[in-house]
């Protein structure tokens, strides 16, 4: 558990789990579930940390929750988007995609360095 | 979702939680055994995937951010839980907290009410009262109408206004009623800043000599005489059968020394004092002009003092000014009496506290190895400490609310039963001030108390507070039990010997010959119909005529007039010399003078030392004479031979006056203040020699006493009858017994010590019970040493003492502490109560043995219990 959590950058779960849920109202697992196929299995999400950290998100009102029934007929909490939460998404996208930038250019340099 | 609704739906976000997790748990085997595996080993697997169920759910609680409160809730239920277990000592520490946090409370809101909280005017902090100052009188409250004027001409920094007492009967509307009154100057209401209910206040052409009389009314008198219509302004109103126009009503409260009835001009007044510049009798208070300050105005009142002085030598040498806060003026010296008792309260909620913190620090030991055990298993100190806390705090917020209802409920008795009048009295309530107090009082008490627990969690060396058992005490907590009983000794030394003190003081006093036979003597103000006063022999033929009438009362004795009654309120200083040229301006001496009947001495059995007293041949016309006391005698003429010496007294007359008797002296300023007051000398002069011109005035000063061979409250009412006169508007008023005067004068005494008894006696019932406490937990601990003692041979006996020996100990030193800081306490009740004996051998030797008694008493019991040990039972628990 503990070597998976140090892979992911601290934070990146939440902006992960965010985009995940953007994409449509969807249950703990399933976000489990897609984080792993999306990332061909490069992205294990420690399951004992996802609870907390979706039930953190909810309480600071970045996600939603109603109880709906799956499609095998049971209930289920599916978490969705709120308007602040698209917003904090947005925001740490942003930030991340600057931080990839600034990464890269960075570890870019030592190609170009004698120029 | 807003975090108290989280937290009020907590049962059902814990069922979803586990249903959110079982869906996740299902969803994964449902997965993997659709890849194949068995369901036994898919369920395994998907479990071990999401980890520990109970940690998951612990973290996703921790997420709802209301973590702190629930845990909070759950500290309070787990208290709740251990009270409930020992329901004895949650109520006792319940009331004991309750008792000591409501007088607290109590003093406090007398305190806010009184000294703190700002009087009720506009800007209050920027009115001032004025007052006298000269080396011979030291400070005093009256100034002369003449230096008043022209005080309130010249100021540029200080509006001046000023007030004397008056009153008198009302004939008209309603029944003949004596009424208490103020004499105001024009300014008065603006100065403090208040308008009338009704009508207008007075116009400065008002007040004057000779204008057209008019009169303001109470709020209370327009209710009862006016029924509260506006329609009384305009009115008559018949005052000392004279009429005056009604043209305003005060509004209700309005005080100036007590709450009036009737104001009226001050320049009106037929006071005879009012062109004198050495009569100081009028009352000034002023409010600070815009943009002035105190200091300013001082350094004015200083300079104009000064000019005074030099335009006026006879009269003003050596009178200073000065001001003062009014809200420190009206107050007086009962700041000193509300402190002192708050500090008393003080002490016991201390004492209180102490033995809560010793009770719970008892049982916070014997469960070391629980919390060891806690820490072991990865409880955080924190929320260990936190757990001690919640409980103690717990105790004293409940404690501080039963303070509260308690506060309330004992409020009002305790400001009626307060000895004479508290100032502000009818301001006293509770107010969020006092709120703040009593919860800030009631946490830190809790936290006090919790805290001793709170430092038995183990910190370092767990292992050891485990391996070691409850059976071991440790030191430390045997010191800090020692530290607990010795103060809780301490703490109630101080109160036992301070109660101790005034107990003996009281007794001192009490003993004391006041000068006259208090017993069977009723003395009250009398007001003369106003018909009476209409010229000097009228008013004489009248006074005369009262004096018969009541000695025809059955059970009446003797009967005499006066002026002013020993230890009642009033006094008259008059300037006297004993040698045709009087002295220097500042150095005038000056004795009490009253103005009496013949039978005076009778009806007061005051002892006659020489020559005589007066006869029915004193009077207006023959020669002057007046009657000294011993004191007087003593100072001025140093000898025992007085009587024939002449005396010159500028108040009445020029010429000299004959000495024809000395008398004993009279504690006149009650039994505890007498010794220290400025004015102890004292003379007498006939009433029948007052001249014509200042009888209407004596009239409205004089008093009726009776001497009775039955109880004198008995003659009160044939009284009121045979003196209400032929209109009947004739009214005896403020009857007092001697008796009850005497009393009166020691009132104050007699209150603290009362207090302070009630609180000396809590706090020895504290310690008591501390001390019992901390033994038998003590000795609790011990059973297997004691065990192995008297297997070696020890007796019962030899437990007994070695017990007590150990509570002698802590007695010991704590009753050494308490002692040094008794004595300070001693010093402290010197400065502040009159009469104070001071801390002497006698109250120590009364007030320690209880104290150490009632202690040995208390350790008696666990040392008998040790005592009666079955070494073998004893030797089996190790």
């Amino acid at each position: 558990m503990d070597h998976v959590k140090s892979d992911l950058p601290q934070g990146t779960l939440d902006l992960l789990m965010l985009k995940v849920i953007a994409l449509g109202p969807v249950h703990g697992y399933a976000i489990a579930q897609r984080l792993v196929q999306v990332s061909r299995g490069v992205v294990q999400v420690p399951e004992g940390s996802l609870y907390p950290a979706l039930h953190r998100l909810e309480n600071r009102g970045l996600l939603a929750a109603d109880w709906k029934e799956t499609e095998t007929g049971r209930e289920a909490k599916f978490y969705r988007l709120t308007r602040k939460g698209l917003k904090q998404l947005e925001t740490e996208t942003a930030d991340w995609q600057r931080l990839i930038d600034a990464v890269g250019l960075i570890l870019g340099m030592a190609d170009g360095g004698a120029q | 979702m807003s975090w108290w609704k989280r937290l009020w739906r907590r049962r059902q976000m814990e069922a979803q939680l586990e249903k959110e997790l079982s869906f996740h748990l299902d969803q994964h085997t449902a997965q993997l055994v659709a890849q194949g595996q068995a369901p036994e080993e898919a369920r395994r697997q998907a479990r071990l995937a999401l980890g520990g169920p109970e940690q998951v759910k612990e973290k996703c609680r921790d997420a709802r951010g209301t973590r702190w409160l629930e845990d909070l809730l759950q500290d309070g239920r787990y208290a709740l839980r251990t009270f409930r277990q020992r329901p004895g000592f949650a109520i006792v520490a319940l009331l004991v907290l309750a008792l000591g946090i409501g007088a607290t409370t109590v003093m406090f809101t007398v305190i806010n009410s009184v000294l703190l909280r700002p009087l009720a005017y506009p800007e209050p902090e920027r009115l001032v009262t004025l007052r006298g100052h000269t080396q011979q009188f030291g400070e005093f409250w009256g100034f002369s109408n003449p230096d008043f004027g022209d005080a309130k001409r010249e100021s540029r920094t200080l509006a001046l206004a000023a007030w004397s007492y008056g009153g008198g009967t009302i004939s008209e509307p309603g029944e003949p009623e004596y009424v208490f009154g103020r004499a105001v100057s024009a300014e008065l209401f603006s100065t403090l800043g208040v308008s009338p209910v009704q009508g207008r206040t007075f116009r400065p052409d008002e007040d004057r000599p000779g204008a057209a009389p008019v009169v303001i009314i109470s709020y209370g008198l327009w209710q009862r005489d006016f029924g509260g219509e506006p329609s009384a302004i305009g009115k008559s109103l018949v005052l000392e059968g004279k009429s005056h126009t009604v043209i305003g009503v005060a509004p209700a409260g309005l005080q100036l020394d007590g709450v009036p009835d009737i104001f009226t001009p001050l320049e009106q007044t037929t006071d005879p004092r009012m062109q004198n510049r050495r009569a100081h009798f009028l009352h000034v208070i002023a409010r600070l002009q815009p943009g002035a300050t105190l200091a300013e105005g001082q350094a004015e009142l200083a300079l104009m003092a000064r000019h005074f002085a030099e335009e006026y030598p006879t009269s003003n040498a050596g009178l200073s000014m000065l001001a003062y806060p009014l809200q420190k003026e009206l107050v007086g010296d009962v700041g000193s009496t509300l402190w002192l008792l708050l500090c008393a309260v003080g002490l016991v909620l201390l004492i209180a506290c102490v033995n809560i913190a010793s009770l719970l620090l008892a049982r916070a030991v014997s469960r070391e190895r629980e919390m060891a055990m806690r820490v072991a298993l990865g409880a955080k100190r924190g929320r260990l400490a936190r757990q001690c806390l919640t409980e103690s705090a717990m105790l004293g917020i409940g404690g501080g609310a039963l303070g509260i209802v308690l506060a309330g409920l004992t409020l009002h008795p305790f400001v009626a039963f307060w000895p004479g009048s508290l100032p502000r009295a009818e301001e006293v309530h509770l107010d969020w001030r006092v709120l703040v107090f009593t919860i800030g009082a009631s946490v830190l008490s809790g936290l006090l108390f919790g805290l001793a627990p709170m430092l038995r969690i183990p910190v370092r060396s767990v292992e050891q507070a485990l391996r070691a058992g409850a059976r071991t005490i440790a030191g430390s907590s045997r010191r800090l039990h020692s530290g607990f009983v010795i103060s809780e000794i301490a703490l109630a030394v101080v109160l036992l010997v301070s109660a101790g003190m005034l107990g003996h003081t009281l007794m001192t006093l009490s003993s004391l010959d006041p000068g006259l036979n208090v017993h069977n003597v009723m003395a009250a103000h009398f007001a003369l119909s106003p018909s009476s006063l209409e010229s000097p022999e009228h008013i004489r033929a009248a006074w005369k005529d009262v004096v018969d009438r009541a000695r025809r009362v059955p059970g009446v004795e003797s009967v005499a007039l006066a002026d002013i009654i020993p230890m009642r309120e009033g006094e008259n200083s008059l300037d006297y010399w004993t040698a045709a040229t009087p002295p220097p301006p500042n150095q005038v001496p000056f004795a009490l003078a009253s103005c009496v009947t013949p039978d005076y001495l009778q009806v007061m059995e005051i002892s006659l030392r020489e020559g005589r007293f007066f006869n029915e041949d004193d009077r207006i016309g023959s020669q002057p004479v007046v009657v000294i006391d011993e004191n007087l005698a003593q100072h001025a003429f140093g000898s025992k031979r007085v009587v024939g010496k002449q005396i010159w007294i500028p108040a009445m007359g020029t010429g000299p006056i004959q000495i024809v008797g000395v008398v004993g002296h009279v504690r006149h300023w009650g039994l505890a203040s007498d010794d220290q007051s400025r004015v102890r000398d004292q003379m007498y002069y006939p009433f029948a020699q007052v001249p014509d011109h200042l009888l209407h005035f004596f009239s409205s000063l004089m008093s009726v006493a009776v001497r009775t061979n039955i109880s004198p409250l008995d003659v009160v009412q044939p009284l009121r009858q045979e003196l209400r006169g032929a209109a009947g508007d004739q009214a005896l008023y403020e009857v007092r017994t001697l008796e009850q005067l005497v009393s009166a004068s020691l009132a104050r005494q007699r209150f603290l010590l009362l207090l302070f008894g009630i609180f000396a006696g809590l706090a020895l019932l504290l310690a008591c019970i501390g001390i019992y406490g901390v033994l038998a937990y003590l000795t609790s601990q011990r059973v297997p040493e004691i065990g192995v003692r008297m297997t070696l041979g020890a007796t019962a006996q030899d437990v007994v003492r070695l017990i007590l020996g150990q509570s002698l100990v802590m007695i010991f030193v704590g009753v050494g502490v308490g002692i040094v800081a008794a004595l300070a306490a001693g010093r402290i009740l010197n400065r502040l109560v009159e009469g104070m004996r001071p801390a002497d051998g006698s109250t120590f030797a009364i007030t320690i043995p209880v104290l150490v008694i009632a202690a040995l008493f208390a350790s008696f019991v666990p040392a008998r219990r040790a005592s009666r040990i079955d070494p073998v039972t004893a030797l089996r628990q190790q």
